[in-house]
């Protein structure tokens, strides 16, 4: 991890003092363990800052959103896909981008590591090829990575980058061995009522912080539905009936745009399972219309598309 | 046709977190067709009357605020 952080470093102070770029987003060490965060390298100075780790979750083709200028990002498969996805859905040039590509290594979910060590504080994690050594005052344990890598990651299908201007480290195997049709859609074996219920349990604990929204790489309405007051599409209470119309409807505008990231799960201060829901929608997509998004430069997003044999069964 | 793949999509998603499927309806009519609107209607009608009413989805506003 820290040789492919050393080359980021190299490749974003290459860039920047050649000009080429006016910034490079990438990750920087967060002030605790496990907590990575977007950089925004504007000089080869600030370049030292960043890093790669097991813990880069956010979505960096996030902050590309009208930003203006040339920008590199540092990106593994699903920040590439979401990248392509930006292009095609025309907020950007190719050419404005330059895309630092780095092969995934499945990033962990801290809640899962931190679940391991109930009611202790870890101070520092240290990253070995397979493991992760997690150390605290008085323990220390080696994990391996794959028994707590985030549920997404687990079922990867792209972990190169799709579109890449230099690679960073080697081009590895594209998934986990997971199997995203296993798990998608959790719900589908219920009947109706313990779905809804289900689905209660799940967003129990929403605090309507929109922090899922702001850490989604597919939102960038300069008005979203949830903040506009006439008409109010959706209320602002607690209300079970409208934290499930938030969450129902967030998921609704990422059909066949979502690439099951995770930036969602991992920005949730909650804990809420929200891939619950968009992981049906990305396996309808894909199984009524063939389309994984963010694939190929160019390719039509599939609900602004339409053929005349589409399934209709459902209209009378 | 655009409208079509949407509401596909939308159907299975309201569908998977639980509410009835008879409580969503599609079709198409168009405004010659009468006699299909008011077939079409009716059936809606006594399909929902079915399921009686509705339980998700409600806000109590005395409850809310």
């Amino acid at each position: 991890m820290e040789a492919i952080a050393q080359k980021i470093r190299e490749a974003a102070k290459r860039l920047l003092s050649e000009g080429k770029v006016d910034v490079v987003i990438g990750y920087a060490k967060g002030t605790v363990p496990m907590r990575e965060y977007p950089y925004f390298a504007y000089t080869p100075e600030e370049a030292e800052n960043l890093t790669w780790s097991s813990f880069c979750c956010n979505n960096l083709a996030l902050y590309t959103i009208r930003r203006p200028g040339r920008m590199a990002v540092v990106a593994q498969g699903c920040v590439s896909r979401n990248l392509v996805n930006l292009i095609n859905e025309n907020q950007f040039k190719r050419d404005d981008l330059y895309v630092i590509g780095v092969n995934s290594p499945g990033m962990v979910d801290r809640r899962k590591v931190q679940a391991l060590f109930p009611g202790k504080t870890i101070t520092e994690v240290i990253e070995e090829p397979e493991h992760l050594l997690v150390k605290g005052q008085g323990f220390e344990e080696r994990l391996e990575r794959k028994k707590v890598f985030r549920s997404n990651c687990l079922t990867c299908v792209q972990r190169n980058p799709v579109i890449s201007d230099e690679m960073i480290g080697e081009v590895g195997p594209e998934g986990h061995g997971g199997n995203i049709d296993k798990v998608a859609a959790p719900w589908e074996k219920l009947v109706p009522a313990e779905r809804w219920t289900e689905m209660q349990e799940t967003l129990k604990d929403c605090i309507r912080c929109y922090a899922c929204r702001d850490a989604c790489p597919l939102c960038y309405c300069h008005v979203c539905f949830v903040d506009e007051a006439q008409p109010q599409w959706c209320g602002k209470t607690q209300d079970e009936a409208d934290v499930a119309t938030f969450h129902i409807l967030r998921a609704f505008h990422c059909a066949g745009r979502c690439t099951d990231c995770g930036a969602c799960e991992s920005a949730c201060p909650q804990g809420i399972k929200m891939r619950r829901l968009t992981s049906k929608i990305e396996k309808d997509i894909r199984a009524l219309y063939g389309y994984r998004p963010g694939m190929e430069i160019g390719a039509q997003p599939p609900m602004s598309l339409f053929k005349p044999n589409d399934p209709q069964d459902f209209i009378k | 046709m655009f409208a079509r793949r949407r509401f596909a999509v939308l159907k299975n998603l309201l569908e998977y977190v639980g509410i009835e499927p008879g409580r969503l309806h599609f079709s198409w009519i168009s405004s010659a067709e009468a006699e299909k609107f008011q077939k079409t209607v009716a059936a809606v009608t006594e399909d929902v009357k079915a399921l009686g009413p509705a339980q998700h989805m409600i806000k109590d506003i005395r409850k809310v605020a």
